[in-house]
């Protein structure tokens, strides 16, 4: 039987914020263990939560981005279960009321159509600490730097019917989280971690199968291969006859298979309830302006207002725009160059392969200013492409402009006829061969015969000078023979 | 001279104006008091006698930055769930052993910084649940009006030390009747304030959504001073309120009962309260009505739904609150094979049956389909019940009802029947569901022992019930009795 995927998913984001989300504590990682800690976030006897309201702000913006309605009154709610990195017993999260509902993400299908992926909450809740295994004999340690951190946990509805909606869905997602400085949407590093919910169907059958719940996903490409290796596992065991149960499975991405965590049965039971140390949160519609007012301009508007402004390809576009801090660096040149076509080959070309090897576009050594300066140079004839990239090779290690570089160095165009016809009456003598050979009607020899003057010349001369000349020398030739 | 120990706070304070005593000579009265009393009354988990001494050195010789501070020098005994940095702090449980906070709770932050002269931790049942302090890890309190009975609870170690004079004031904590049922059983006065006032920060919880800290005291004006002290909102606490009548309580009491109207619930004096109670209460009516108020009786719909609503409200709060004693981080561990066994031996060992009763119906409450049942409903009835309050003060300026439906009962007499412990909160339960003030004060004695009145007011009205509890006090003098335990030495 042929069968339906059907996924939906379940997104936590850590946000970027300075402090935890109930306390005063660092939001940062990689110090000493137990290093940004205090009473609230150990969960000492008699502490209570004081909601971090930055928190709210990158909520609100990312519910805004994604479409959702910002609910005026939501409510904590407390998630009950015993482990030993949770120093409550209980996690604060939001459950009956959360704060944003509804919203949608469009994406891409695999009849290249976009397709609204729907949201069914956006919901407020504080991360766990870390046990610690490795190296400890006689027991685990924790590190509680990251109980209390500030999650965004997002649920979608079952609208995915391929891996590569998913895939598309995460990107946009982290895309715009980067845009709105929500969150750094770093799977590898845990700060985007994403769960589908996976079940199949008979293919138009409008109802839906049992899920699966798929846990430990890492990265986008674990994404990808769960969700395939959980559809070809379900299509065997209904096409073998058997029944899906419901249950929770975990990706091992050595292994590349899903395995059993734990069926339904064996599921807690959270016993939430309303956290009454915490009174409903009210977002009020001046509070929401004020997010909107100053939240910062979203992929898909960015992306249409370059394409505009700058008249570039929308392939060129998303290339630029992939990156927040890509796209104003690209801005920034384009604006001062006043070339955008050129600034596009330049950022996509010689800056993002630099990258490749390493570094941060903030942290470029080539301002956008100062690579500006190259492309005039480029644009206006006064430097060939091929000087001009050494130019730039010279700029990622001097402070140095483009025109400084070009003149200590001797590299920009000779454009004097005198010079050049004394390369091109060299080439001649020297390829006599060659010349006979374009005399006799092989035209394509004239290119090999510029190449070999440009080469003497190291690529200084003007082009359309040198074309010119060496035509015109080479037909004074033709009535000699 | 008077024994000092007899003073109350006001007397103290306006003993230091008159330079007729220093902090040192009031300190020592304490400690000799204590010393003297502890071993019959056993009110104190944690006493320092050279902390104290040291304390009231310090304050004399910095007594000109507390010049202005009501509280300044005068001691008062903080209830064991109350915060102290440094200073073991267990909750009256084993599972706190060896636990002292790291910080002060707010409301020492603030006697701290006013010069205040903290006198120990007192005992109580394990974290605030009973009615006795028979539910102490460490043994029970005893009344000093009677060693045979009880002090009540949960605050009974706060009482008993303020009733046998060791100290003039303490701090107890009310989540259903554990500052006021203990101040009836022996004789003294205990404020419950309107939920918010006094900021939670630092006060272990049991249930977040009724626990509040309040004063207990032998006068008026010394759960006034006490209240003006640790009465502020704050940022700490997300659902502290501010008072819209401002900070002060002491002074311009308004003891003119003339004109006042007080209802009468008819559902407090029914079969379960004892009939001598009753006719005390309705004394302490005449004796208002003497005064110029008028008093009415009429009837609450929901309030007799208050005990089994507290019932599955508090347990359900205290299963999640009591979950962080998990032997991770600090107090008691014992171990076990693996991470479930060290939960289970610890938890095993370190709670009490009445806490572990309380865990487990809690949890039972919150499972998942019996939620809308027992929670839900439950949150439902609290709602009605305030609601039927509130619009009880549109009519009445103030509700008098009996604080308990029995004077103190005997050690040993309730602790084997759970449900006969929980109806001697009967009364003063729904106050905490409604998040509204009530005090209890003395109303004479039956058999030798106190009896005690409660008075309940709307929201934010602290300082009507003090004025009107002044009015009354000033009347009757019933605040003076004495245990016939202090009258023999």
């Amino acid at each position: 039987m042929e069968f339906e995927l059907v996924v939906g998913m379940e997104i936590h984001a850590q946000l970027r914020t300075k402090t935890k989300l109930f306390c005063g504590c660092l939001n940062r990682f990689g110090d000493a263990p137990n290093a940004n800690t205090c009473e609230v976030c150990l969960g000492h006897p008699g502490v209570l939560p004081v909601l971090n309201t930055a928190v709210v702000e990158k909520i609100i913006k990312a519910g805004l981005a994604l479409n959702c309605s910002i609910d005026p009154l939501s409510q904590f709610a407390r998630k009950n279960y015993f482990y030993p990195d949770l120093p409550k017993g209980y996690q604060i999260s939001q459950f009956e009321l959360p704060i944003c509902s509804g919203g949608f993400l469009e994406v891409t299908d695999a009849d290249k159509k976009l397709k609204k992926i729907r949201l069914r909450r956006i919901h407020i809740e504080e991360d766990a600490g870390k046990l610690m295994h490795e190296g400890i004999k006689d027991g685990s340690l924790v590190d509680f730097n990251r109980a209390g951190t500030p999650l965004m946990e997002i649920v979608t509805e079952p609208d995915f019917r391929s891996v590569e909606e998913v895939y598309d869905f995460l990107t946009q997602l982290r895309q715009i989280f980067r845009y709105l400085d929500v969150c750094d949407g770093n799977m590898e590093e845990g700060s985007l971690r994403c769960e589908p919910n996976i079940s199949i169907r008979p293919k138009n059958s409008p109802e839906l199968g049992v899920k699966v719940e798929l846990k430990n996903i890492n990265s986008f490409k674990a994404a990808r291969k769960g969700i395939e290796f959980e559809f070809a596992r379900q299509s065997k065991i209904l096409n073998e006859g058997e029944k899906i149960s419901q249950e929770t499975r975990g990706w091992d991405e050595n292994k590349n298979e899903s395995f059993l965590m734990r069926t339904k049965e064996e599921a807690h039971d959270y016993r939430y309830f309303p956290d009454p140390d915490l009174p409903p949160l009210r977002v009020d519609d001046e509070w929401i302006e004020k997010v909107r007012r100053t939240m910062e301009e979203l992929p898909r508007n960015k992306k249409e207002r370059i394409c505009r402004e700058f008249k570039i390809s929308d392939n060129d576009c998303d290339v630029i725009c992939s990156e927040k801090a890509v796209a104003e660096f690209y801005e920034q040149t384009a604006k001062a160059c006043g070339d955008g076509k050129q600034a596009a080959n330049w950022v996509m070309g010689d800056v993002l392969r630099v990258l490749k090897t390493g570094g941060a576009i903030n942290t470029f050594p080539i301002t956008p200013s100062r690579l500006s300066g190259l492309i005039k140079l480029v644009a206006d004839g006064k430097l060939s492409s091929s000087m001009g990239r050494q130019v730039f090779e010279t700029m990622l290690t001097s402070s140095e402009d483009a025109s400084t570089i070009m003149l200590s160095r001797g590299l920009g165009i000779v454009s004097d006829s005198t010079a050049i016809m004394k390369t091109i009456d060299e080439v001649i003598s020297e390829f006599p061969e060659q010349v006979q050979q374009f005399l006799s009607g092989k035209d394509k020899i004239m290119a090999f015969l510029i190449g070999q003057a440009m080469r003497k010349m190291k690529g200084k001369a003007d082009p359309t000078v040198m074309n010119r000349l060496m035509k015109e020398r080479i037909e004074t030739l033709r009535g000699k023979t | 001279m008077k024994n000092l120990c007899h003073l109350t706070a006001y007397e103290i304070r306006e003993g230091y104006k008159n330079r007729a005593f220093s902090v040192t000579d009031i300190a020592k009265a304490v400690v000799a008091q204590v010393e003297k009393l502890s071993p019959k009354i056993k009110a104190f988990l944690y006493f320092d006698a050279d902390e104290i001494l040291n304390r009231a050195r310090d304050l004399e010789s910095q007594a000109q930055r507390f010049e202005h501070n009501p509280m300044f020098g005068i001691p008062i005994a903080v209830k064991d769930n109350i915060s102290i940095r440094g200073i073991p702090t267990t909750c009256g449980s084993r599972i706190l052993e060896g636990y002292k906070p790291v910080y002060d709770a707010s409301v020492i932050s603030s006697l701290k910084n006013q010069g205040a002269l903290i006198i120990g931790k007192t005992n109580m049942d394990e974290f605030a649940m009973g009615s006795s302090t028979e539910n102490s890890a460490f043994g029970p309190t005893l009344n000093p009006w009677d060693l045979e009975r009880v002090p009540g609870g949960s605050s009974g170690g706060s009482a008993a030390a303020v009733a046998s004079r060791m100290v003039p004031t303490a701090l107890g904590s009310d989540t259903g009747g554990s500052i006021r049922q203990p101040a009836a059983f022996t004789g003294i006065l205990g404020l419950k304030c309107t939920y918010g006032l006094v900021s939670r920060y630092g006060l272990i919880a049991y249930a977040s959504s009724l626990d509040q800290i309040g004063p207990m005291g032998r006068s008026v004006e010394d759960l006034a001073m006490c209240l003006e002290a640790i009465s502020f909102r704050e940022k700490r606490d997300s659902t502290s309120l501010d008072d819209p009548l401002g900070t002060k309580y002491l002074d311009n009491f308004k003891t003119n009962v003339k004109g006042l109207k007080i209802g009468v619930p008819k559902e407090f004096f029914n079969e379960g309260i004892n009939p001598d109670m009753r006719e005390s209460v309705y004394q302490v009516l005449k004796d208002l009505e003497a005064l110029g108020a008028i008093v009415e009786e009429f009837s609450l719909r929901y309030i007799s739904c208050s005990l089994p609503s507290y019932y599955i409200i508090a347990p359900a709060e205290a299963s999640s609150n009591l979950a962080r004693y998990d032997a991770i981080r600090y107090g008691l561990r014992v171990p076990g094979e693996n991470i479930i066994q060290q939960y289970e031996n610890t938890r095993g060992a370190g709670f009490g049956a009445e806490v572990k009763r309380r865990i487990l119906l809690g949890t039972f409450v919150l499972s998942a389909g019996y939620y809308d049942a027992y929670y839900l409903k439950a949150m439902k009835v609290r709602r009605l019940i305030k609601n039927e309050l509130t619009e009880a003060f549109r009519k009445y300026d103030f509700l008098v009802t009996p604080t308990t439906p029995t004077t103190a009962f005997k050690i040993g007499e309730k602790t084997q029947n759970p449900l006969e412990m929980y109806l001697s909160d009967i009364c003063t339960i729904g106050v905490n569901l409604a998040g509204i003030p009530a005090i209890s004060i003395p109303c004479g004695k039956i058999d030798d022992l106190p009896a005690g009145v409660q008075f309940m007011g709307p929201q934010f009205s602290e300082r009507r019930l003090l004025s009107l509890s002044k009015a009354y006090l000033d009347a009757t003098g019933h605040h003076q009795i004495i245990p016939s335990l202090l009258k023999e030495n």
